[in-house]
């Protein structure tokens, strides 16, 4: 059987050499890094080094890193603890996002997946409250690239708060925290080829941030709890060897898209018209569901998925697709096919070499499934 | 497998402040390595293998934290330590409570972890009624004062298992009596316990229970909650999002940390009595070695009802900052680790009745699992020396 294929970068990336090889090493120190001798001052030197390589890569300043247990945490502090009561978010935020605040107003997405600035102009208007404005900068599932800093110079006319979920779009393409203008950004190492557990929330000099997580006062009184130091060694390598490879191969992306498309005439790549991540595809042929085709994507060693990963068994309907105006036969036939560090050209190959046969039925107008269902 | 007696071992000093954190036992690194390289999959990807071995993976690790509690695998949620533990279960379970059942009341002792009295006092600020009690001199709870402060409306009692500063192990069976009797749950912040001390959730009458990784040879990065089932246990979570430990704790787990909890759960269960035993005799070789040099030393804390692994010392005379200084090439502390760059007097001690300056005179020693007894020794013979190098300087300054 041939080596399986990874194409699965969004939902996590295998470990970087560099994170892993940092990682390593600082496992074999012992020390609490808030320890004042000489063990745990060895701790807290990795840790200040990792600040400031995360810090260099989003264009932040050290002080303005706090280190969390992931994106997840990060996205709860920013809207849950920022002291601000209103919340306003984008309808393709991440889980994370969408349910840390149950009364927040959505702003819709139009057809190509970008936000409305319009309609999120008049949003603020209409606001009579304190109220932050939560936009993620790449979308985990299309990849579609929001105007995080047009929104947040739109926000900040309303004196409205700004939060960015850059967790997917780091390390892809570059970020810089400090021409986004936005208040908080939420990081994630592992999305980047960083360990899994541990993220960050870079927090702008004047913004007043209460901590979720209270206790021993870590992290400047932000985030409590004993520094992860060997996660955060390979945050930083991770963050170090991402802003080496920045230069991606967008053009790689866009001839598999071509090929798709000659492949697929009726399929529909969401978020094609906007800018996007240049290792996402996210697509759909009508008539072929997701189920099938991850089936047989994963008989023939391709590993992709249908959208976000979260918690698994559930096979519910894209919220992102829908928002972007998604039929039901479009969002049951979605797939989505991500790349990052390790990812090689024969990788894409493999992926239409899989996915060649299950068009050629539905191109031929021969539906897979009467009832577009799979029961096995 | 055997281990290199020589792997793991701290360098470049003698570590005796094993209550801080502990290094990561090799054999935990070498369990964890495989799931940061080639099987680094997203444990909730459902669509692919990467996804459903890593799955596996940390399925298997619950059901090693469970075994340590005597507990169900389905039982343990996995989280980022001791700290989002305690946070999740205090506040969780005092909000969830008061919302669906009118309770607000919020119980816990003076000389608990940071993270437990910061909890408490955000429920405080947010109109809980919470209660700090005094503990008695030896450091261990006052049970009739205990009983004094529930009532039917007190939703959550917070009760560490072995402090943090003076290792002293409270009476969870008798408090938990007392806390069913009035019908609140009692959360178990054993973070310096599991692994150290026999813990069964089931018998002991635990409702929830924290555990973190760094403590007992495992992770730093990784903890657990143990939320008890039957009857069950509900908290609101601290975090939304993905939905993932059945709602109580969103986002991705990350697998290696949690594989490397596992194993260090294991380990330290299987190891447990031989450890102890040992660790027993390091300390006696400590102790003997330290009043040698300097006569009888004052113990903070009751020394029956105590971790073997752990000392607390109080050296008239002797300020505990210019005791370390002098102590070089040895790790200890004068209590939790923390953020304080500034060394106060340490509020456990305080909550014993030791006066700022005897406070200010005490030392944490901690000894674990790479501790050898040339270390002790070694370590009790520099500390002796440093004590009296201290005190002639405090003498001098005068």
């Amino acid at each position: 059987m041939n080596e399986p294929v990874y194409l699965d970068y969004n939902a996590t990336a295998p470990l970087r050499p560099e994170a892993l090889a940092a990682m390593t090493r600082a496992l074999e120190v012992t020390g609490n890094a808030s320890s004042p001798h000489a063990f745990g001052r060895r701790a807290r030197r990795v840790v200040e080094d990792a600040r400031e390589q995360v810090a260099a890569l989003v264009g932040a300043r050290p002080q303005q890193i706090v280190f969390t247990a992931g994106g997840t945490e990060a996205n709860n502090q920013a809207l849950r603890a920022c002291g601000r009561s209103r919340v306003l978010v984008s309808a393709g935020e991440h889980a994370s996002v969408l349910q840390a605040t149950a009364e927040a107003v959505r702003i819709p997405l139009r057809r190509d997946g970008l936000v409305s600035l319009a309609k999120l102009a008049s949003l603020l208007a209409a606001e009579t409250l304190p109220a932050v404005v939560s936009l993620q900068l790449a979308n985990n599932e299309t990849g579609v690239v929001q105007p995080v800093a047009e929104a947040a110079a739109l926000a900040r006319e309303f004196g409205a708060l700004v939060h960015c979920d850059a967790v997917q779009a780091v390390g892809k393409i570059p970020v810089d925290f400090a021409l986004l203008a936005v208040d908080l950004m939420s990081l994630s190492a592992h999305k980047l080829g960083g360990p899994q557990g541990i993220g960050a929330l870079v927090v702008a000099d004047d913004a007043a941030l209460h901590p979720l997580l209270r206790g021993g006062g870590q992290e400047r009184g932000r985030r409590a709890g004993t520094e992860n130091v060997a996660a955060i060694a390979g945050f930083g390598a991770a963050a170090a060897a991402a802003r080496e490879t920045l230069g991606y191969l967008a053009a790689r992306r866009d001839a598999f898209e071509a090929e798709l498309r000659a492949l697929a005439p009726s399929a529909v790549i969401f978020g094609a018209e906007a800018q996007r991540l240049p290792n996402t595809t996210c697509l759909a042929l009508p008539g072929l569901t997701s189920e099938r085709q991850l089936m047989a994507l994963d008989l023939a060693g391709v590993a992709v998925s249908s959208g976000s990963a979260c918690s698994s068994g559930k096979v519910a309907p894209s919220h992102v697709l829908i928002a972007m105006g998604a039929s039901a036969d479009e969002t049951q036939a979605a797939l989505r096919i991500s790349t990052g560090w390790a990812s090689v050209a024969t990788d894409y190959a493999r992926f239409l070499e899989a996915w060649r046969p299950l068009t050629q039925t539905v191109e031929a107008r021969t539906p897979v499934f009467p009832n577009g269902r799979v029961t096995a | 497998m055997s281990r290199e007696p020589s792997n793991g071992r701290p360098g470049g000093g003698i570590y005796l402040d094993y209550q801080a954190t502990t290094p990561t036992d090799p054999r935990v690194v070498e369990a964890m390595l495989p799931w940061f390289t080639e099987q680094f999959g997203n444990p909730h990807s459902d669509a692919h293998a990467y996804g459903w071995q890593a799955e596996e993976a940390v399925e298997k690790a619950r059901g090693e934290v469970a075994a340590s509690l005597n507990a169900d695998a389905r039982e343990i949620v996995f989280t980022s330590g001791a700290t989002e533990s305690n946070n999740l279960a205090i506040k969780g379970a005092a909000r969830f409570r008061r919302t669906h059942e009118g309770r607000s009341g919020v119980v816990t002792l003076a000389t608990e972890h940071k993270c437990v009295l910061e909890s408490a006092r955000a429920l405080a600020r947010d109109g809980f009624e919470v209660t700090i009690l005094p503990v008695r001199s030896d450091g261990l709870v006052d049970l009739e004062r205990l009983r004094a402060a529930l009532s039917e409306r007190t939703a959550v009692v917070s009760v560490m298992a072995v402090n943090n500063e003076i290792g002293v192990i409270q009476p969870l069976v008798a408090i938990a009596e007392q806390v069913r009797a009035v019908g609140a749950w009692l959360h178990v912040d054993a973070a310096q316990a599991v692994g150290k001390i026999p813990l069964d959730v089931g018998t002991a009458g635990i409702d929830l229970l924290s555990l973190s990784g760094h403590k007992l040879y495992g992770p730093k990065g990784v903890g657990a909650l143990y939320v008890r089932r039957r009857p069950r246990v509900r908290l609101e979570p601290l975090f939304d999002g993905g939905g993932q430990e059945r709602g109580l704790r969103s986002g991705t787990l990350p697998t290696p940390l949690c594989v490397g909890l596992g194993t260090a759960c294991r380990l330290a269960l299987d190891e447990m009595a031989e450890e102890a035993a040992r660790l027993s005799g390091l300390r006696q070789v400590f102790l003997e070695t330290i009043e040698t040099k300097l006569g009888p030393v004052a113990i903070n804390g009751s020394l029956e009802a105590r971790v073997v692994g752990n000392l607390n010392l109080h050296f008239p005379d002797a300020p505990a900052d210019k005791v370390m200084e002098a102590a070089r090439g040895l790790a200890v502390s004068t209590g939790s680790a923390c953020s304080s760059a500034a060394i106060e007097p340490s509020y456990v001690l305080q909550a014993l009745g030791l006066r700022d300056e005897e406070a200010a005179c005490s030392l944490r020693i901690g000894f674990g699992r790479m501790t050898t007894t040339e270390e002790a020794m070694q370590g009790a013979e520099l500390l002796a020396a440093a004590v009296v190098a201290a005190r002639a300087g405090a003498a001098a300054a005068e």
